[in-house]
This record gives structure tokens, C-alpha cells and sequence, in this order.
């Protein structure tokens, strides 16, 4: 290989794989100033993200689609030909001519030309409404295609066909159809009975699918009105996206005499050389390995292969595994390995569920011992670990059905990401493997998923190893004896949990003496509000007082919500969702005064949006003059206790759930705790506050309440699980102080009720021995610690109105005190006002 | 307050705020020649810092209420929208590639905080 300074590589096409060996060549080479780079692209854009261009119509552009601005391309030295294909190689004089005509000379070729979409030859393809999906461009043409179009079609029902329906659907067509040939869909990945579950959840959402269909012509005269089948049945549509397949681009390629497929694709060997030594193909021009690999992870895999190589290394292109998981409108599939081994070469394991649209198939070897492959539909959450124990040939359990089904009734199945082989390739977009990953937490100290992008580029793809490479990182961790404490960040050496107890002893209240005291360095936005949650906690004082104002978070500062554009949100409290009508007009007037848009919350309050911060102590003075106080919406603290009415109006109430919830908001508004804390009290077993979903949550009975601790909504929602039932108030108020306190007391920073739970050795039986049996016997300490915060409890906003230190903090301008921020902008939206979106 | 200018070769020095206008190991914004300007009082290790006001991630004016603290030797802010870091020295952002903010020369004379803008 030729490796003599300034070696000139020319790459024909700029999709993303011409992109991604750009970056890598650039990246290998280090400003050597070894290769000159020169890049022709065809399109008039830079290289963007083909693989989520249906994130296009719901609401990306093109530039959140650029792989690298152009900027990039100059930074690095490279020159970048656009709109401006090459039309012409040379191999004699090893030289290129593009459309525009311009000749660049090269020592090595790399043809990154991809793919274009297949038509099938089909009367009346060329009629107006009839499109293909592949370019940006393609979807702005369907885009305003779509805005007089009622009924559309995706004529394929793979991959890319389902995707490009799913645009369809974005762009809000009445009616939008999905026709396929074969008889099921995404032929190449998923069996018959996963297509059959996919195709129910596809069609529930509103799409029709017309499988076993052979399109024999495009109807109408200028513009297409249907699409007429082989079996006589004709489908009115007004118009066609073609997403049927791809066609390699070897049209540049055949005319210089390289060696093409006859069905298509530019030949290369196992170094990706074509049949001219000096001309390279990667990506889906390419033929190795006797197919065309038509996904981006393999693609990536060949840039990396060439750009080796270009470095004078030895590197083969090895045959790639070509396993993917996607969301298809909002269904999880995966297919990996096999799919379709059948028996008797191996055993099939089959789990479905067609009420909630789940389909797993696992091929098992004859021996029970290794995992051939298989097809997930509706929930592929063990995507990764199968694909892993596939690929690795990991030994299976004794039951291979507990790898998809989890074992019922004991430990998880297996051991885990740690269980895996290191040369295990965990980021496939990437190609980064677990020894690499290993190797950059266990001895280059970058523990976090951030630093581990950073040194690795791993999870900057499509981020599907993400949960994989934090497990990796636990596992590391715990290896190394580290993760038993769970320490706060570089600024502390403890847990909260320990240093929560340290500053009790010491009776520190500033976060300067914590820090002095038990910690080095200057602090940071991770210890600073984690210390100020613990000094909220023991001492309830106002956090804004003393050093306490900066180390609050973001929303904690300005005891207020920070929104886009840097206005804030006001939330006074509403306990238990009783308003009379004299405060709601008062939250009326001064909205309207300060000119505020008003939404109603989920925790039945109302919220004003859109407070310049100067104005937040003035909106605030009026409030607390008619009766109002701080909701703490701003905290990690307690926020509402919704209910329903119970007794008092409900014809099916049991007890009166309103007043309970007033007490209990009463009780513990102003408690600081690791997250914040949500509530709810029902009158009767209809369950209308969904009492079940809160970090704590009461539901009457006949004989009393029944109290439910550790659910939480959010990113993954989980049930509040039974503490105590049929219990009185007092005792529920009794275990209510003990469960929230020991929370507040035992909680990693930012961690949710559930979550906290879910950590917990011991569970649920282990949370009642210590709330309801007192095995610490710590139940009289806990119930003390709760009466001091309540006795304590005073509103922050009434003093930050009344203390005009605290008060002038509240300018966004110190030497302006008058001047609001002027980059402050709304825009109307029906009859109220909204931030403006994000730059 | 009144703005008071001081010329020099590279830089003029304006006269921003009073030292107590910054809460210590805080920040503030303070307005120079219509440019939005944080200003940081990192009284822990006895510095001043002043950055640009907008954090460069979403184009959000809010440097100036963020936490300060370090990474290792570091000295660094963290904005309150995203937790993007930046070094109060360089300007680099210290968590996410590809973002930088501008630094200014900032003195403290007399109770007064004086920005080279």
C-alpha cells in the first residue's frame, strides 16, 4: 500500500458512508497533512442522516439531519464538490471528471455512490403522485404533494416501506395504505406469526395493509387515481411512494470497465478493493461477500476497513451481521441471527400474546445449548442481550425459554452484559466492542456514558447501546469495588446516604462547611444541589438564605420553573385541588396583569407561564396578600396530593378523600427529599385521584384507607405497591412520616420513590419491617425528624418578599436592576402566548 | 448604575457592578454596551470570571444564573437549561464537543468589578 506523504484520495458521493470514511480517514491521520481528500456529492447537501429521514415530517430539518456542517469538510482540509457528480473516471490516468468538469487526479478511489430506490417496471410509474422515498428532496416533493392528497399508498412493505408510511401518516393523509407482494411484511426480517402481530399493531394505529398484492398498473391519465392488482381489485389512492427496494449505484462504476453484479453492484474482495487495485467501493454500491449489505452499521464497517488500510494497516471486511431493531411507529421489532432456522435443525421457541402485541420467536440449537436466532415484535427490550448471546455464543440456561420469557419467580436469567466475551461488539454503529469499553472506564477513568462518547464515539449513533454500555459501566465498577458506594461526584467520597448523617452529627447548615469539612475541590452542579437537598432535609431553613442561593439548581434559585427562553413558570399551591372561586379570580387578575399564559396541571393546579424574573417577587406579593403560598413545583419536594371528591359529593364515595388530602398536603408541603414527591387520595376503590401512580397514595375503604407507597408515572411507569390496609388516618399519617422520612434520609440524589424501591434489598417485606414492624427501631427518630420539618414549615416566597437581600437577588441584570432581558420573545398562540422555539 | 469606560490598547475596561452585586461563589448578569455579560465571583479560590451570558447549546441567556464549581483544577459553570460545563478559563465547553463561549478580562479595584469588553 502506498503510504508516501500526501497520498490523493478522491471519494465519489457524500451520503453517509462517504461521510463516515471522511471522518474516519481524518480522524486516523491526525493533521499529518498524509492525504489530500477530495469529496464529489451529487446532492446539493452535505451528508445527513438517511437511516431517520421520516424524523423529517415530525418536525426535524434538514440541518438537525447533517451528519457535519460544511464547516466541518473546510476545518479538515477537505474539498467538497456539491451538486456536482463525477461523471467520468479515467483509470488510465487515474484521474476524475465531474458534471461541472472539474478533473482531480487521484492515487486512490473510493466509490461511496450507495443506492437508489428500485422501481419496479409497472405501467404508469411516471404518472404526477407517484414518488420514491430516498433524499431529502424526494420528501419535500411529497411533502406538498400530500397537502391536496386524501388517500396515500407505500408500495413495499419492508423496512424503508413501513417508514415511508409512517410519514404518510405524519403528514396527515385520511387514509394511508401499505401494499406488499410477499405475504407478510419486512419479508427479510420477521416470520409469518411476527408479521401478523406487527400488522395488527400497524393497522390499530390506523394504516392498511394489502399483503400477497401484484401491482400491474398505475391508474389515471396525468395523475395517478389507483393502483390496479394481478386478482382484478383496484385500490383509489391519490398518490404512491415506492419504497420497493434498492438498486446499487454501478452506472459509474460499469462505464469504467470495474467488475459489476449482474443483478446489480459494484464487486469488491475482502480488502473492498474492486477489480482495479486502486479503486475501492464501500457501503450499498458494493458487492462483498456475494450481497449487497443495505444497512448503515455494515457500511460504517467498510469506510473503517478502507480508511485502515489507506493508513497502511491490514484490515478485512468480514461477513457482517446484519441483526437490526427499529421502532416501526411506535413497535419495538428485532430480528437477529437466523430468523427462519426451522426444525429439525434446531428447536423453536415461540411466546405471543395478541392482546398486547407481543411476538418472540427464539431458534435454539438441536443441543438446547446455543441461540441461532429469532424475531421480536412489540417488545424487544432483550434486543441486545439475545443478539449478544447469538453472536457470542454465550451457553444458554437450562430453560432457554427463560431468556425471552425471564425467569419466573427468581433471579434475572443469566449474568448479564458482564457475562459477555470481551471481543462482544456492543455499539455496532461504531464498532466498539466490551474490551474497549472495559478498557476506557477500568483504565482510563472515563465512567460516565458522556466521558465514554467522548473517548469512544460509542452510543452517538443510533444510541441503542446505551442502557448496554451504563450496565457496562456498573459492571465495571462493581468489579473494581467501586459501586458498592455510590458516591456523589469527585467532590465527595460519599454516599448521600453517609454524608446526609455526617452533616446531622456536625450540625453543619452551609454548604462552605460541608464542603470544607468533608469534601475538596470547588463543588459542582451535582454535589452542590444534592448538599443543599440534604441541608432542606434536617434543618428546614430557607435555601436561599446564607451561602445557599448558588448552590441551588436551576429552578430551586429563583424559587420558581425555569422555561424556554429564561422566563419562569409561578405555581402557587392549591391543596388537594381545592380552589374557591374568589382565588381563582385573583390567579385570573394577576395572570392577566403580568400578562402570564394559564394552563391547568396534571396535579390539579393552574400554572402561569412566561414571569420575567424581576417580576416573580411583585407576582408574588400580590398572591401571598389574597391568601396564596409557595407549591414548591420548583423543588424536589412535595408537590400536590390530588384527589377526588369522595363523600362530600360523590355518589359512590366512601370517605371523605378531599379533606385527607388537604391535611396530607398541609402536612408535608415544604419537605425536601432526593426527587420530588407526588401524591394522591381517592374517596373510593374507582381509584379517580390514580392514587396508584404516586410516590405515595391513599385509597378509602369501608373500614378505613389503604396506603400504597413507591409508584411514579414518567419514563417508566410502576405501580404504588400495598403498604398497610384498613388502616385509620392517624395511623396512616404515622407511616406516611416514617416511609417519607426514611426516604428522604436513605435516597441517592435524584432518585424516585420506585426507584429507590427497586434497589432496596429485601423489597417491599424489608420496607414494611422497617415503616410498619420498626426492626431498626428508628420509627420514634423518624417520626420526630417529620415533626420538626413540620413544625418548621413556613412559606419561602412570603420571606424572599418580605427580606430585601434575598429579594434584590431576583434582577436579571445587577447593574439594571429595571431592564428585563430583552432577548425574551412569545409568540401568539390561540389567544395566549408561548416561548418561542428554541434556535 | 453608571457605566464607566476606561480605554486601553486591546480592551476597554467598563465599570459593571459593585463587588456585593455577585453573590459569593455565584453569578449574576450584568449589562455592557448592550452585551449580556456573566460575571462570576469564585470567592472560594479568591477569582473573578466573566463570560458571554448566552449558553451557546439553545442560545439561552442563563450563564450567569448557573451553578459554578470545578472539574478537577477546572474552574467551570454549569448552565441551568441542559447542564451544558464550560471552563470560566478557556470558554470550552467541557461536557458536549463543539461549543465554546467567549471569555472576558475582569478586575476588581476598590469594591468596583471592572469587564474588559
Amino acid at each position: 500500500m502506498n503510504t508516501n506523504t500526501n497520498t490523493r484520495v478522491v471519494v465519489i458521493g457524500n451520503g453517509m458512508v462517504g461521510y463516515k470514511f471522511c471522518e474516519k480517514l481524518v480522524a486516523k491521520e491526525k493533521n499529518s497533512g498524509r492525504f489530500t481528500l477530495t469529496v464529489f456529492g451529487e446532492e446539493p447537501r452535505v451528508a445527513y442522516d438517511r437511516v431517520h429521514l421520516s424524523a423529517y415530517f415530525a418536525g426535524k430539518t434538514a440541518e438537525d439531519l447533517t451528519l457535519a456542517p460544511t464547516e466541518w469538510y473546510a476545518e479538515n482540509g477537505i474539498n467538497l464538490y456539491l451538486t456536482d457528480p463525477v461523471v467520468d473516471i479515467d483509470r488510465d490516468r487515474k484521474e476524475v471528471r465531474s458534471h461541472h468538469g472539474v478533473v482531480v487526479p487521484y492515487d486512490y478511489l473510493i466509490m461511496a455512490t450507495g443506492s437508489g430506490a428500485f422501481v419496479p417496471q409497472v405501467a404508469g410509474v411516471e404518472k404526477d403522485g407517484v414518488f420514491v422515498y430516498r433524499t431529502i428532496e424526494d420528501l419535500d416533493l411529497i411533502q406538498s404533494y400530500a397537502r391536496k392528497a386524501k388517500k396515500g399508498a407505500v408500495l413495499g412493505g419492508g423496512l424503508l416501506g413501513l417508514e415511508a408510511a409512517k410519514a404518510l401518516l405524519d403528514l396527515g393523509l385520511e387514509e394511508a395504505h401499505v401494499v406488499e407482494f410477499a405475504p407478510r411484511l419486512m419479508p427479510r426480517q420477521i416470520d409469518d406469526a411476527g408479521s401478523g402481530i406487527l400488522q395488527r399493531q400497524l393497522e390499530s394505529l390506523g394504516l392498511n395493509i394489502h399483503l400477497s398484492k401484484s401491482t400491474q398498473e398505475i391508474t389515471g391519465d396525468e395523475c395517478i387515481t389507483g393502483m390496479q392488482f394481478a386478482d382484478g381489485s383496484l385500490l383509489e389512492v391519490d398518490m404512491l411512494v415506492i419504497s420497493a427496494g434498492i438498486r446499487p449505484r454501478d452506472e459509474l462504476a460499469k462505464s469504467a470497465g470495474l467488475d459489476t453484479h449482474p443483478r446489480g453492484g459494484i464487486i469488491v474482495d475482502n480488502s473492498l478493493q474492486t477489480s482495479d487495485p486502486s479503486i475501492f467501493a464501500i457501503g450499498e454500491c458494493a458487492v462483498a461477500h456475494h450481497m449487497i449489505y443495505g444497512l448503515v452499521a455494515p457500511g460504517y464497517e467498510m469506510a473503517e476497513v478502507v480508511a485502515s488500510q489507506l493508513m497502511g494497516e491490514t484490515k478485512e471486511f468480514k461477513p457482517y451481521d446484519m441483526s437490526t431493531k427499529l421502532k416501526l411507529i411506535g413497535t419495538d421489532v428485532g430480528s437477529f441471527g437466523d430468523p427462519f432456522a426451522s426444525e429439525p435443525a434446531c428447536r423453536t421457541i415461540v411466546y405471543e400474546n395478541k392482546a398486547k402485541g407481543v411476538y418472540k420467536r427464539i431458534n435454539v440449537s438441536a443441543d438446547g445449548k446455543e441461540l441461532l436466532g429469532g424475531v421480536l415484535v412489540g417488545d424487544a427490550d432483550q434486543y441486545n442481550m439475545l443478539l449478544q448471546t447469538c453472536k457470542n455464543k454465550t451457553i444458554l440456561p437450562p430453560d432457554p425459554e427463560d431468556v425471552i420469557l425471564g425467569s419466573r419467580g427468581g433471579e434475572e436469567a443469566g449474568a448479564g452484559v458482564m457475562s459477555l466475551p470481551d471481543d462482544a461488539l456492543i455499539c455496532s454503529c461504531e464498532a466498539i466492542t466490551k474490551a474497549m469499553l472495559c478498557h476506557e472506564i477500568g483504565e482510563n477513568g472515563h465512567t460516565t456514558v458522556d466521558a465514554l462518547k467522548k473517548a469512544t464515539k460509542a452510543c452517538t449513533g443510533c444510541g441503542g447501546c446505551t442502557p448496554m454500555v451504563k450496565d457496562i459501566i456498573q459492571g465495571v465498577m462493581k468489579e473494581k469495588g467501586v459501586y458498592v458506594r455510590n458516591i456523589i461526584c469527585e467532590h465527595f467520597d460519599y454516599t448521600r446516604q453517609e454524608l446526609l448523617d455526617l452533616v446531622k452529627m456536625n450540625g453543619l447548615k452551609t454548604y462552605t462547611d460541608v464542603l470544607n469539612t468533608f469534601g475538596h475541590g470547588d463543588g459542582c452542579e451535582v454535589c452542590k444541589p444534592a448538599t443543599a437537598s440534604i441541608l432542606a432535609g434536617l434543618w428546614n431553613e430557607n435555601i436561599l438564605a446564607k451561602d445557599r442561593a448558588p448552590i441551588q439548581d436551576s429552578n430551586d434559585r429563583f424559587l420558581a420553573n425555569i422555561q424556554r427562553g429564561g422566563t419562569y413558570s409561578v405555581m402557587p399551591r392549591v391543596a388537594g385541588g381545592e380552589i374557591s372561586p374568589e382565588k381563582l379570580i385573583v390567579l385570573g387578575q394577576v395572570a392577566q396583569k403580568y400578562g402570564l399564559y394559564t394552563k391547568i396541571t396534571g396535579g390539579q393546579r393552574i400554572d402561569l407561564f412566561g414571569a420575567h424574573v424581576g417580576d416573580l417577587p411583585k407576582i408574588w406579593e400580590e398572591l401571598i396578600v389574597h391568601g396564596f403560598e409557595s407549591g414548591h413545583a420548583y423543588g424536589k419536594s412535595l408537590r400536590t396530593v390530588k384527589s377526588c371528591v369522595g363523600t362530600t359529593w360523590c355518589r359512590y364515595g366512601v370517605q371523605d378523600s378531599v379533606t385527607f388530602a388537604i391535611e396530607l398536603e398541609n402536612r408535608y408541603k415544604g419537605l425536601r427529599s432526593p426527587h420530588k414527591l407526588k401524591s394522591g387520595v381517592s374517596g373510593c376503590t374507582r381509584e379517580c385521584a390514580e392514587a396508584q401512580s404516586k410516590d405515595f397514595g391513599i385509597i378509602a375503604t369501608e373500614k378505613g384507607w389503604n396506603v400504597y407507597v413507591c409508584g411514579n408515572g414518567g419514563t417508566k411507569p410502576q405501580h404504588a405497591q400495598l403498604l398497610a390496609s384498613d388502616i385509620d388516618k392517624e395511623t396512616a399519617v404515622k407511616y406516611l412520616d416514617r416511609f417519607l422520612m426514611f426516604y428522604v434520609k436513605t435516597a441517592d440524589p435524584l432518585t424516585r420513590t420506585a426507584t429507590w424501591l427497586n434497589k432496596m434489598e429485601g423489597g417491599m417485606t424489608y420496607l414494611k419491617a422497617v415503616v410498619i414492624d420498626d426492626v431498626l427501631g428508628i420509627g420514634d427518630e423518624l417520626e420526630r425528624e417529620m415533626q420538626l420539618i413540620v413544625d418548621t414549615y413556613f412559606c419561602e416566597w412570603k420571606e424572599v418578599v418580605e427580606n430585601p437581600e434575598l429579594r434584590k437577588r431576583f434582577t436579571h441584570f445587577v447593574n439594571a436592576p429595571e431592564v428585563k432581558d430583552p432577548t425574551v420573545q412569545f409568540e401568539p398562540m390561540r389567544d395566549q402566548i408561548r416561548a418561542k422555539e428554541w434556535a | 448604575m453608571e457605566t464607566l469606560a476606561i480605554n486601553t490598547d486591546k480592551h476597554t475596561w467598563h465599570a459593571a457592578c459593585r463587588v456585593e452585586d455577585i453573590p459569593e461563589d455565584g453569578g449574576a448578569c450584568a449589562l455592557i454596551e448592550g452585551k449580556q455579560i456573566a460575571i462570576f465571583n469564585f470567592a472560594r479560590r479568591g477569582e473573578w470570571y466573566a463570560t458571554d451570558n448566552e449558553c451557546p447549546h439553545r442560545q439561552q441567556m442563563a450563564l450567569g444564573r448557573g451553578m459554578i464549581g470545578s472539574l478537577g483544577e477546572e474552574p467551570k459553570v454549569a448552565c441551568p437549561f441542559h447542564k451544558r460545563t464550560f471552563s470560566l478559563k478557556t470558554g470550552q465547553c467541557l461536557n458536549d464537543d463543539g461549543y465554546q463561549i467567549n471569555t472576558f478580562p475582569i478586575k476588581v479595584s476598590e469594591g468596583i468589578v471592572y469587564v474588559g469588553v
